[in-house]
């Protein structure tokens, strides 16, 4: 066994244990902790098949910022473990006919995998042909702004579209609320700040 | 490749590893003396003058003194996730420093995408936080992490694009490739701390902010929050999580030579400098930089939380933002762009 085939099985396996682990867990913050547990595995064995690039956005986009939120939310969430437990029964017959499809799937995919490995191959984009002299990154860049440069503007619009709606959604201007005005501070100047009063002796102001 | 040699290339990936933790590591307690020398300096006082003469064997005392305390673990923590959090900000911060080139080919792994590897890792530094803050089972502990975790997210943001632009100057992810870059014949005013100023200065306060240094140290806030996500750590826990944060502060001064004052390159390149070996320039100019950071720890004052936002989502993401359109328009019309 060579290093490449040990650090699949290593990175695979821990994987699938953790996946697993998300599902098992009783508490919903070690439950995201496997997930996060998970992606990095994945983000391993995209580095084994030498999409470095992609490994490292997943653990950047992923990881680091969208797991983070999970973890956020999942924190401030007081989770009534036994009211969650109630609905198990109800929803089992949904989960389970949500079950056999992906797996009637996943056999289906790879029986035509084994039986005609041509047409699972097709559905991949190829490679554009420069080849070893061109880096993931390189590699990456030059289909997603040339060839899909439509679809990769369609996301960016989804995805600006999406923020304004948070935004729309959270913005709120709450009466009473002082508010710090930075530019308001700094053009601050000696005479709008302060008075100059000559005080008349035992009198006062 | 068959096995012994691969064994060969792991054992000298171990003691390579070992080497550069262990220089590190020393390195870190003298950085960590001078930060409270440095702070002592600008208020008069004398700082840690003890222990060794000139006080040089603190942090080795106070190493010592961490380590045989009792580690108390409270009752309502969640025990594994609370010894977990130390552990994966250490580990975290020193994995970053596999990519490193400390000198011309000095680096552990000189890989290609070697700038998002720092990033990547340095992104899940937040997690040694978060679990912290949510395992002590306490609400100041808890208070610290909320803030920490949006604070390093917000930041990296800006962070990313400052890196950007350098990259669009590169024209490679690889950190070798962009400390060469800068390799001209204008010397020291031909790294990019020139070329892309304010980006240095987004980038040297974002880099305070990703490290929760002041004056943005809000997640350990002692006058609100008692110390923050580490109120409920004692001992050696407690020292990992003070080691992580040290270690990503190196890493994010490391980061500032790569990028912007030009790696292990000497000023300017004859003889009398270009004698000096390039890691020693390497090391000079991550002690300029940490100089900086004890500096403004020294002498600014701790944000209010609502200030950190508005800096960091309203003055460096829309800064950055248009840093990196007007740097890629200028390269394309200049036809300066590298890989033309």
């Amino acid at each position: 066994m060579n290093a490449a085939a040990a650090f699949f099985y290593l990175f695979s396996g821990v994987a699938i244990a953790s996946a697993f682990l998300v599902v098992a867990s009783r508490n919903p913050v070690h439950s995201v902790l496997f997930l996060i547990l998970t992606f990095v595995n994945a983000a391993g064995l995209f580095l084994l098949m030498g999409a470095e690039f992609l490994a490292m956005l997943l653990i950047v986009v992923y990881v680091g910022a969208v797991m983070v939120l999970f973890l956020f939310v999942v924190m401030m969430l007081d989770v009534d473990f036994a009211e969650l437990r109630q609905g198990f029964q109800s929803y089992l017959p949904l989960g389970a006919v949500l079950a056999g499809v992906l797996l009637v799937e996943l056999v289906g995919f790879v029986a035509f995998y084994l039986v005609e490995p041509g047409t699972v191959k097709q559905a991949a984009p190829a490679a554009p042909a420069a080849g070893a002299l061109l880096t993931n990154t390189e590699a990456l860049g030059r289909v997603l702004y040339t060839q899909y440069v439509y679809y990769f503007q369609a996301a960016g619009l989804v995805l600006l579209v999406a923020m304004i709606g948070a935004i729309v959604l959270t913005l709120r201007h709450k009466a009473g609320v002082k508010r710090q005005n930075i530019a308001d501070q700094v053009a601050r100047t000696k005479a709008t700040a302060m008075e100059v009063k000559k005080v008349p002796f035992r009198q006062g102001v | 490749m068959d096995t012994s040699s691969w064994v060969f290339i792991l054992l000298l990936t171990i003691g390579k590893s070992l080497l550069l933790i262990a220089a590190l590591l020393i390195f870190i307690a003298y950085i960590l003396l001078a930060d409270r020398k440095i702070w002592a300096a600008v208020q008069l006082r004398r700082g840690p003058n003890v222990v060794g003469p000139w006080g040089l064997l603190q942090s080795f005392a106070d190493l010592l003194k961490f380590v045989i305390k009792e580690p108390v673990i409270p009752a309502g923590a969640n025990k594994g996730v609370f010894l977990l959090a130390p552990l994966v900000t250490t580990v975290l911060a020193l994995a970053a420093w596999a990519v490193i080139p400390v000198a011309d080919g000095w680096a552990i792994a000189d890989i290609n995408v070697g700038i998002l590897y720092i990033f990547a890792i340095s992104s899940l530094g937040v997690y040694g936080i978060i679990m912290g803050g949510w395992a002590s089972n306490s609400k100041y502990p808890f208070l610290g992490a909320l803030r920490s975790a949006a604070q390093m997210v917000s930041y990296e943001v800006s962070i990313g694009f400052v890196i950007i632009t350098v990259l669009l100057c590169v024209g490679s992810l690889n950190l070798s490739d962009i400390v060469e870059a800068q390799d001209g014949r204008f010397g020291l005013f031909g790294w990019f701390w020139l070329p892309l100023f304010p980006m240095f200065v987004i980038f040297f306060i974002s880099a305070l902010a990703e490290t929760n240094r002041p004056p943005f140290d809000l997640p350990e806030a002692e006058s609100e929050l008692v110390a923050g996500f580490m109120v409920e750590y004692s001992s050696t826990p407690y020292l990992l999580f003070m080691l992580g944060e040290y270690v990503a502060i190196m890493t994010m001064c490391a980061l500032m030579t790569i990028l912007f004052l030009g790696g292990w390159l000497p000023p300017f390149n004859i003889p009398p400098l270009s004698w000096v070996p390039g890691i020693i320039w390497f090391v000079l100019k991550m002690c300029l930089v940490f100089f900086m950071f004890a500096m403004v720890k020294a002498f600014v004052p701790r944000y209010r939380y609502d200030q950190l936002m508005r800096l960091g989502w309203k003055v460096f993401l829309p800064l950055s933002l248009a840093m990196v359109v007007i740097v890629a328009g200028v390269l394309q019309f200049t036809g300066w762009a590298p890989g033309h």
